[in-house]
């Protein structure tokens, strides 16, 4: 069993070659990409130690953001399922709609200080794309952003969104045209481009540098959590913080304050889509777009077709770190099927105010599955990490309405 | 056959002409074609370079996907592959073969049995896109100890001091990526600022050969002639999806490129 390091940020817990545990992540990369990686590197790691640039961040969260997303107790869920009590962390209030605004936002800064004016991005559900589009508006960068056509065409409000923020949404029609072939596409740009382009890559996936990026920006949502509980119970209760996976991003910034504490305490459960499921189906670690991960493949090793409503979890691999939360025990996955996912929306869009994505639909089937089976002074809290208008139109092709 | 990668590029050398390296993806467009249109060519090569297909090749561009995916279609799997290199090597036991792919396929099968599978078939070299130094070290020495070369690539973007590293830590050919991009785009570079990175390789270590590649076609090839090798890949790969929609035969019209290649540097 792979022992994780206490006190040692889990984004840090890599060898000199970025593989965590001997076995997740590493640099698979062109010869062409090493440099520019390198220097990212560099810049990433005097930036998260340079006040000024905390400074920076900070106020960009708090002034561009919205600041701190709420907290706070599903009363009538938790009455009507009659077991653990159900908290939402509502990321989805941030300006941005999605946990990806953190994200977005660092890649923007730190393209900033690296001097470079283009920015690209890949997006499945649009999310992080949408983010991306604004964060360079904001900070007068060129922004690119690759996309399948097939989500093109199901995460259609989120294009437009990027398109009048004045982004470039460049249509990725090979393979499955979802977000793995947009994130090779976004990949080969950057190849081709990276002398004068910043990479951001959408989830915390690719070489090192990108998810150790994407996972620190995130981990803003935990920050907040840990204060927001212990001002509601005086201490960190014994908990279960559920998360929707799909590359896995929101899960580790939701996580991150937590992975010090015993699973007993703090038990860490993530839920991908049943049809794009690496993590809770027991697949292979394959190499994907840089780095080693579990991986759906097929017996030769091409990497396998996935299939799911939601654009943003339709994805074959999961970042190294889940891997390595994985091994180690201290995570534990499952996942949810769209069918599952639609009847959870169902249920809690008729008992409280909320509107989850079709991504965070799926974490909230899995807390609806648990809840009933806890007791009183268990704690649930679930991130409802994205907004559901974007996926209006699937709604109600589902389910033939959304709720006002 | 040792040497026989070596043996390639002396006797260029001897007739004082680059080396001429062709790419084309093993499998495309089916496994039978592939080997009539590698040994229709095998007579104008010096080396030929056979790509294992991947379906989520991030170096390459659209020709090369395009070859991928139709090997693809059609079947092709690691085993056929060894197979058909063996049945080259059998008809023309002292061209190189060379294989190049990305490492999830030879991972995926392993690396010891890749390597094994590689020597029983006659493999004489390895390029592994995307598994570059330092991360190579290992591979590249297992390599070595069954006899295969495993080509390291530089790029635009390699630094001298890390070019010093991966040229010591290389075997007897080099791979130099022409200009920031994926395979099969127009030269971004001139040729002039190519020759010169160039240069910087060769100085370091003469001895070398070092080959150039990425977005060299019938325009370009002659200018680079100055060079130990050249590599053309997309520009075949793209000459057989023509020739498939023209419903032509790609034999035939490959042959016929890889002749006015060799003509452009003799």
């Amino acid at each position: 069993m792979i022992k994780l390091k206490k006190k040692t940020p889990l984004i840090d817990q890599h060898n000199k070659f970025g593989f965590y545990a001997n076995k997740f992540g590493g640099n698979y990369c062109a010869e062409t990409m090493r440099k520019p990686i390198e220097d990212l590197s560099k810049l990433f790691e005097k930036l998260r130690k340079d006040r000024k640039f905390l400074k920076k961040r900070d106020h960009y969260f708090k002034n561009y953001l919205g600041g701190e997303t709420p907290f706070f107790k599903l009363e009538n869920l938790t009455k009507h399922l009659g077991g653990a009590q159900i908290w939402c962390k509502d990321v989805s209030a941030i300006n941005g709609d999605a946990h990806k605004a953190y994200h977005a936002t660092v890649n923007a800064l730190i393209c900033k200080e690296s001097g470079k004016r283009y920015i690209a991005g890949d997006t499945g559900a649009g999310m992080f794309g949408k983010n991306l589009a604004m964060a360079a508006k904001k900070m007068n960068l060129k922004c690119k952003i690759f996309m399948g056509t097939k989500d093109i065409s199901r995460q259609a409000p989120n294009v437009k969104f990027m398109r009048d923020a004045g982004a470039e949404v460049v249509p990725v029609d090979s393979g499955s045209k979802t977000l793995v072939d947009a994130v090779s596409e976004c990949m080969r740009h950057y190849v081709s481009n990276c002398d004068n382009t910043h990479l951001a890559v959408g989830s915390a996936i690719g070489c090192n540098i990108f998810l150790k990026i994407c996972a620190w920006s995130t981990s803003q949502i935990s920050r907040e959590l840990k204060k927001q509980l212990i001002k509601e119970f005086g201490e960190i209760p014994k908990l279960k913080l559920i998360n929707v996976i799909g590359g896995g991003s929101s899960a580790l910034g939701f996580w991150n304050e937590f992975i010090d504490y015993d699973k007993k305490h703090v038990e860490l459960i993530g839920v991908e889509a049943k049809y794009a499921a690496p993590l809770s189906t027991n697949a292979k670690v394959a190499v994907l777009h840089g780095a080693a991960q579990y991986c759906l493949t097929n017996k030769e090793g091409q990497i396998a077709e996935t299939h799911s409503l939601s654009a943003g979890l339709d994805y074959p691999g999961s970042s190294p770190l889940h891997g390595l939360l994985k091994d180690s025990g201290r995570a534990r996955y499952t996942n949810a099927s769209d069918k599952e996912a639609l009847a959870a929306f169902k249920l809690i869009t008729k008992l409280e105010d909320i509107r989850p994505s079709l991504e965070p639909a799926h974490a909230w089937s899995e807390c609806i599955r648990l809840a009933p089976k806890l007791k009183k002074s268990d704690v649930l809290v679930v991130n409802n990490c994205g907004k559901g208008y974007k996926d209006k139109k699937i709604y109600i092709e589902q389910l033939g309405y959304y709720p006002k | 056959m040792k040497n026989s990668i070596n043996n390639a590029f002396k006797i260029a050398k001897k007739e004082n002409r680059p080396a001429l390296i062709s790419y084309t993806v093993c499998g495309d467009n089916t496994k039978e074609k592939s080997l009539q249109i590698l040994n229709s060519i095998s007579k104008d090569l010096d080396i030929a370079e056979w790509g294992i297909p991947h379906n989520c090749p991030t170096a390459d561009g659209k020709d090369i996907q395009n070859s991928s995916y139709r090997a693809l279609q059609n079947g092709i799997r690691l085993n056929d592959i060894f197979k058909l290199v063996k049945r080259f090597k059998k008809t023309k036991p002292s061209k190189p073969m060379i294989l190049m792919g990305y490492y999830q396929m030879i991972f995926n099968y392993g690396d010891k049995k890749f390597i094994r599978k590689c020597k029983e078939a006659g493999v004489d070299g390895l390029i592994v896109v995307d598994l570059s130094f330092p991360d190579n070290k290992n591979f590249a020495k297992l390599c070595k100890k069954n006899s295969i070369c495993f080509v390291q690539l530089i790029a635009p973007t390699t630094t001298v001091k890390r070019m010093k590293e991966i040229i010591k830590s290389s075997h007897e050919m080099i791979y130099m990526i022409s200009s920031i991009s994926t395979t099969g785009s127009a030269l971004k570079y001139s040729i002039k600022r190519i020759i010169k990175n160039y240069n910087v390789i060769k100085k370091i270590k003469p001895s070398k050969n070092v080959v150039i590649g990425f977005g060299i076609t019938e325009k370009t090839i002659s200018n680079l002639r100055s060079a130990d090798g050249l590599v053309v890949g997309s520009a075949i790969c793209r000459e057989i999806t023509r020739s498939l929609k023209d419903r032509q035969n790609p034999v035939t019209n490959v042959s016929k490129l890889v002749r006015k290649l060799k003509n452009k540097i003799i």
